[in-house]
């Protein structure tokens, strides 16, 4: 039978795996770990900020964060991409995929926060800590622990926008994909493929996700 | 910056059609994902396991792939064989959005209707209510208050996917951004293109919170609409995962 009536050929199914496995290591998984620990860090500063800075910055803060959050990551990529063409595309994708979601995970903390219940407040009232013990020794510990799960959610969101990676020319696993689809004139397998490495590589990750909800909704 | 205004004056006809066609994915992508959220959000709570299991796979499948994959799937290999079918990139880029962010909806849905209390649950029992009657007369109209919050957060989220659109050939205003910035500079482009987003950003939020207040006050509960717009919050506690 002609290679064109295959519907599937399981040859392009697994001759476009290396190359994907290979950009899912180098960008895909690289780019959602670093990013994710940049995002991470930052969004606390964010929010320790906004909850501690005098009010004129913290509003100016607010609205640069929102002004983040609610503009597209892509527009922000291409912008950085053309702005900055001093800075390799890898190392900008992973600072832009670091700041727009620390804008997200700012509020995750944030909400964090205001959870905690006032009694800790008064307590650290009670026993005069200083400003900077009772955030660090008291409040910050707490308001981490409720938040590990909606932390864990948006890093699962931004493994599925690495794709968007391809704005700034850097080869992603889908971009990977689509190059050996285009040679080889076989998106069926080539696309194909990519959907189900990252639906192998993200429901499990929920679903995990969903039952450490369920131990600390219950416990904290 | 005169230069970039003169320039921006030649290329606006251009940069109002790609607004166009991203309102036009915006809105209509959103719709189609308010109909597959509903219609998937109700059947996946079906006791039947086949109606069910349907549900579920398509929700998994929608949201677990990425939605640049289910775009290039709808654009390269759908007009292959078996398939055959060669949609115009503007179908393409409003199938994509409205059943990726569908799919995230339809959760928000089928939270919201299961955290309608028990006590509404077991009335419509006592009143001995239709399935039908029960759902879009009592728990529905409840339920609705609920998933506005999260639905006005996907909302944003789909309005900021249609920026990825370009790379299907559909000349939305990313890609016009794109071709502004070779007359004006990058900074100037970007900018205002990011200007714009957030504008059509905000005012949606202001309507959905609108929404809101209106669905609250028909339940009894909350102020009316009118006291309600003045002042809008931008709520991200819903998950967009």
């Amino acid at each position: 039978m002609n290679d064109d009536q295959v519907i599937w050929n399981w040859d392009h199914a697994l001759a476009v795996l290396p190359d994907m496995l290979w950009a899912f290591l180098t960008v895909t998984l690289y780019v959602t770990l670093l990013g994710s620990l940049i995002a991470a860090v930052l969004g606390l500063i964010i929010a320790l900020a906004r909850k501690t800075a005098p009010r004129p910055i913290a509003g100016v803060l607010t609205f640069v964060m929102n002004f983040i959050r609610m503009t597209p990551l892509v527009v922000q990529l291409l912008f950085a991409y053309y702005a900055l063409t001093a800075v390799p595309p890898l190392t900008l994708g992973i600072l832009i995929f670091g700041i727009h979601y620390a804008t997200y995970m700012a509020e995750v903390y944030r909400a964090g926060i205001d959870a905690v219940p006032r009694g800790q407040w008064e307590a650290t009232t009670a026993l005069s800590m200083s400003r900077g013990r009772t955030w660090t020794a008291v409040i910050v510990p707490q308001a981490l622990r409720s938040t590990l799960p909606a932390l864990g959610n948006y890093v699962i969101s931004m493994f599925k926008e690495t794709p968007f990676l391809a704005v700034l020319t850097v080869t992603d696993m889908v971009r990977a994909a689509q190059e050996y689809g285009g040679t080889n004139f076989r998106f069926m397998e080539a696309i194909t493929m990519a959907g189900i490495l990252f639906l192998i590589a993200s429901y499990p990750t929920s679903l995990l996700i969903g039952r450490l909800e369920k131990r600390l909704v219950y416990t904290t | 910056m005169t230069d970039n205004i003169e320039a921006l004056q030649r290329a606006l006809p251009h940069v109002l059609d790609g607004l166009l066609i991203t309102l036009q994915l915006t809105v209509a992508g959103a719709l189609l994902a308010f109909v597959v959220a509903i219609g998937l959000g109700l059947l996946v709570r079906f006791e039947n396991i086949l109606l069910r299991g349907f549900a579920r796979t398509v929700i998994e499948v929608f949201r677990g792939t990425s939605l640049l994959v289910q775009l290039f799937f709808l654009f390269f290999v759908l007009p292959l064989p078996p398939f055959n079918i060669e949609l115009p990139p503007l179908v393409v880029g409003i199938l994509g959005l409205g059943l990726n962010y569908g799919a995230y909806g339809a959760e928000v849905v089928r939270g919201s209707i299961n955290s309608v209390s028990r006590g509404q649950w077991e009335a419509t029992t006592a009143l001995s209510l239709t399935r039908t009657q029960r759902m879009w007369r009592v728990i529905f109209p409840q339920a609705w208050a609920l998933m506005i919050p999260s639905l006005t957060n996907l909302l944003i989220q789909l309005l900021k996917g249609t920026a990825v659109v370009y790379l299907v050939t559909i000349v939305d205003l990313t890609a016009e951004l794109n071709k502004l910035r070779i007359d004006t500079d990058v900074f100037f482009a970007y900018s205002l293109g990011l200007v714009i987003y957030f504008v059509i950003a905000y005012i949606l939020t202001i309507a959905m919170n609108a929404l809101e207040a209106r669905a609250k006050h028909r339940l009894g509960q909350g102020t009316r609409l009118r006291e309600a717009v003045a002042a809008p919050t931008v709520d991200t506690e819903g998950d967009v995962s």
